[in-house]
Parts: structure tokens; sequence; C-alpha cells
């Protein structure tokens, strides 16, 4: 699956690489032998049919999640080893915390900490794990507050929003830590058809922001097509067709990928 | 045996000053159970098997035991003094108690709590303090409260190791005077005085408990 990478420029930095990654789940073996690098600055989305592996190749790169076999960098380091005397060993916790903070994800369900106001959810991270003053955290979480439209909600709770004032939340939280690659795994699929919308704007706001790396995991094929430089079609644990949003979306080579995407056009 | 009045009327003063021995046993034992109860519940968190499984043998050794016996070994094996023994073992023997419960309230967070603690790279000793704690042991308070109240209501085993608690001072009356009734319905009438109001106010928590955190004092969602 190296041809992926070679389609593009070849001058472009590369910020995320898989190499040769395998995943099991005990005898079911989710992602074979995955091959994948995601350039600085570009917006992958991921699609394809449930089951196909999109979370479980987000999840690795967040070290929710082990490989079975092969290989990960971010940023040129690898993230699940540390590299000893020029061999490969396991990456103990230290590793990881030190390669992690280049890493954000939003999650499905927004996970935001229901006993932390919307402020100290935001700024707990920062002083904690980043070593900010309470002053700079505050100033910072504002900021991005702002940017998803809730500077007005700082003193609440997360039980008191709407799901997708939550999922803004959670969107500026994670953008407080101002991480080089963001996460996004179907952010919008446990929302109500009418809280999509303004989520999504968030996301393409900071998506044209241009520098932060994207990778998205969506079931939005026009949001998609907005926001990606690049749509990846999973099928089977295995990258089955790759390029543009117009190559992907608007002329699938595939029958498995038309029908998968037939199924979003008869539901328009 | 019939009810003398004057007598009890007499006895009430001299029973009423084993209380302080009695609640300051009851709180002693509590805070060691709190505390341990706590460690215990993470060493057997530990991926770091002989530890964990060791530390669970331990707690199962404990609870099969009687606290009673436990005391006379203590009391007779380490010369601590009895109300230091009594405070320690019974602190023990309810860590065990109370660590099932703290488990409980743990197993309680969501594991997509801790993932969204390691998505901002929060260090373990972080998210436990910060996020899993916290969210761990409100929902516990009733159950630990109950504790406490069974605790309390096990101090009459130190007069078992000569702790001059209420029961103890009871039992002395008694062997001076010959007279039991009194003595006993008096140390049964202050335990029920003292513990009655703490089961109200548990069950207040416990009513309480329900609600979702944050929102109770800030009302509806918006
Ligand atoms: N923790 C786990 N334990 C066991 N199996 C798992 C686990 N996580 C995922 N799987 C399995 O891995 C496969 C891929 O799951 P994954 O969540 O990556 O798919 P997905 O493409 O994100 O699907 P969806 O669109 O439904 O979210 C599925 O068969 C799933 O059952
Ligand atoms: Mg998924």
């Amino acid at each position: 699956m190296t041809e992926v990478a070679e389609n593009l420029e070849p001058a472009r930095e590369v910020i995320v690489r898989y190499n040769n990654v395998k995943k099991a789940f005990g005898i079911n073996i989710v992602l074979n032998d995955l091959n994948l690098d995601v350039y600085k600055g570009e917006k992958v989305a991921l699609i394809g049919p449930s089951g196909s592996g999109k979370t479980t190749i987000i999840r690795m790169l967040m070290t929710l999640e082990q490989p079975s076999s092969g290989t990960i960098e971010i940023d040129g380091e690898h993230l699940w080893h540390k590299e000893v005397n020029g061999q490969l060993k396991d990456a103990d916790e230290k590793h990881l915390r030190k390669v992690r903070g280049k890493i954000g994800m939003v999650f499905q369900q927004y996970n935001l900490f229901p006993h932390m106001s919307i402020m100290r959810n935001c700024t707990e991270a920062p002083i904690h794990v980043l070593g900010l003053s309470k002053d700079e955290a505050k100033e910072r979480a504002l900021q991005m507050l702002q940017k998803v439209g809730l500077s007005d909600k700082v003193d609440m709770y997360p039980s008191q929003l709407s799901g997708g004032q939550q999922q803004r939340v959670a969107i500026a939280r994670s953008l407080v830590m101002q991480p080089k690659v963001m996460l996004f795994d179907e952010v919008t699929a446990a929302l109500d058809p009418e809280l999509v919308g303004e989520v999504l704007e968030v996301i393409k706001d900071i998506a044209s922001e241009g520098e932060t790396t994207m990778m998205l995991i969506t079931h939005e094929m026009d949001f998609a097509r907005d926001v990606a430089d690049r749509v990846l079609f999973l099928d089977n644990g295995l990258i089955a067709e790759h390029g543009t949003p117009y190559d992907v979306i608007e002329n699938p080579q595939s029958d498995r990928l038309k029908s998968f995407l037939g199924r979003f056009n008869s539901a328009h | 045996m019939t009810w003398d009045w004057a007598f009890a009327f007499e006895i009430f003063p001299r029973i009423l000053q084993g209380v302080g021995v009695t609640i300051g046993a009851t709180f002693s034992a509590f805070a060691i159970s709190l505390t341990l109860g706590l460690v215990l519940t993470l060493l057997r968190r530990l991926s770091f098997k002989p530890l964990s499984l060791t530390v669970a043998g331990i707690i199962e050794f404990i609870r099969v035991t009687p606290p009673l016996v436990q005391l006379f070994f203590v009391y007779f094996a380490f010369d601590m003094g009895p109300f230091l023994t009594g405070a320690i073992v019974l602190g023990v023997h309810y860590s065990t108690y109370v660590s099932e419960v703290y488990r409980s309230g743990i197993n309680s967070v969501p594991k997509s709590q801790w993932e969204a603690s390691r998505a901002l790279n929060f260090s373990p000793v972080q998210t436990w303090r910060k996020v899993v704690l916290p969210q761990a042991i409100p929902p516990i308070i009733p159950m630990l409260g109950n504790y406490l109240i069974i605790l309390f209501k096990e101090t009459p085993l130190l007069m078992g190791i000569y702790v001059t608690e209420m029961m103890m001072i009871a039992r002395s009356i008694g062997a001076e005077t010959y007279r039991f009734l009194e003595p006993i319905t008096i140390v049964g009438f202050i335990f029920l005085v003292l513990s009655y109001p703490c089961a109200l106010f548990i069950r207040y928590l416990e009513r309480r408990s329900g609600q979702i955190p944050g929102s109770a004092e800030k009302g509806v969602k918006a």
C-alpha cells in the first residue's frame, strides 16, 4: 500500500507513518499490513463500512490500542517503540507521554469530564500536563471556546449543554493542547440531526486555518468532500481505494465503494 | 430483675464517659480503613500479578477470620496497648470491605473517561486524582457511611482486649453491683441515639446521589 504515499508530491513532509501495521483482537484480524503516510497539514478522511477498522487505525495513533506488529511514527519518532542502541524496544510510559502530546482526539461520545465546569475541562490538562500557569491556561481556553462559539458557557457543567455544544467543548479542550495531529472519530454520529451542522462548521473553520493535520472518520460525505485533501476507503482492514475527494466520492472504481456510497445517495 | 430508675441515673454519667473512647475508636478505625482500603484497591489493580494476587489473598484471609480472634492475636502478639490495637485491627478488618466499595465506585467510571484522560496526556497519577477518584467517590459515600455505622456498632468487641469503651464500663458496673439490666440498656440507648441520626443522614445522601454531578447546584439542562 506504499503507493498511497507515492501518488502525492514527494517534497511534502510526512508527519504520521504507519509501517506494516497489523492489529488483531484475539483471532479477529482487524488490520492486515497497513501502510499509510499522512503529510503535515493534510486533512485525511477515512470512510468505510462498519467494522472495517477505521476507529482502530486512529486509536492506535492515540495510544489507546497497541498494534500487534509493525511500527507507527509521529513527527519522525517512533510511537510505540523506543530506539535503544539502534534497536527497537517497546516504549515505556515515559516515552509514550512524550510523543502522545503531539496528538489530540475528539470522541464520538464527547467524553467531557462531568464533574468539571466547561472552563476546568479545558484548563486542567494545559495546567497539569503542559505546565501553563492558571491565567495562561484560562486565556488559551477562552480563546478556543470563543472559536467554537461557547465562551459564554465557561461556568456551566457538561450535563447542562446540548450534545452539539458538548462536542464543541470537546473540540476546544483538544485544541487548547495544540496537538500537531487531531483525530476525529465520527464526532457527529451521536448528535441529533439538527445539531450536526454546528459541529461540522467548527471543524471546517479549524481545518481552513491550515497547519493542524487532521484524520477524520466520518459518514458525512458532503463534509468529507469539503474538508479532506484525501479520502481513504477502508474495507475489511485494507485501504481499498484512496485519492482526492473527487476521485473517491465522485468517481468510485470498485463495486464495493460504489455500493457503499450508494447507501448515502439513496438516503438523500 | 426489675428496672431501678435511681440506679440507672446514678450510673448513666459513668457509662457516658466511655462514649469518647467508643467514638474515638470508631473514627480512628474508620480513618485507617478508608486509607488502607484505597491502597488495597489500587494494589489489586496492578498489572504485576504476583503482587495483586498476594494482596487479594491477604484480603480474603482477613475477611474469613473473626475480628475478635484478630483482636486477641494482635493484642497478645504485639505490645501496642488496647486502644491502638483495637483501632488498627478493626481498621484493617474493615479496610477489606471498604476496598470492595472503592472497587465498585472505580468500576462505575466509564472506560471513556480513562481514554479522554489519555488523549489529554494526563499521567496515570493525574488520571486517578483529577478524573477517576472525583467521579468514583461521591456515589459510594452512602455505602461508606453504612460501614461507619456498622463499625461503630462493632466497637463493644473491644472490651475483649480491655478498651474502656461503654460496654466495658457497663460490664464492670455489672460485676460490681450484680445489676446488668440498667447498664446494658443504657449502652444500647446511647448507641441508638448516636447511630440513628447518622443512618437518617446517610439515607438523605443516598437520595441525593442519584443526581448527575455538577447539575445539583445549577438546576436543569440549558
Ligand atoms: N477492544 C476490542 N476488542 C475486540 N474487538 C474489537 C475491539 N475494538 C474493535 N474490535 C473489532 O475490530 C473490528 C474493527 O473495529 P473498528 O471499531 O475499528 O471499526 P470501524 O471501521 O470504526 O467501524 P464503525 O464504523 O462501526 O465504527 C470490528 O470487528 C470490531 O468488532
Ligand atoms: Mg468506528
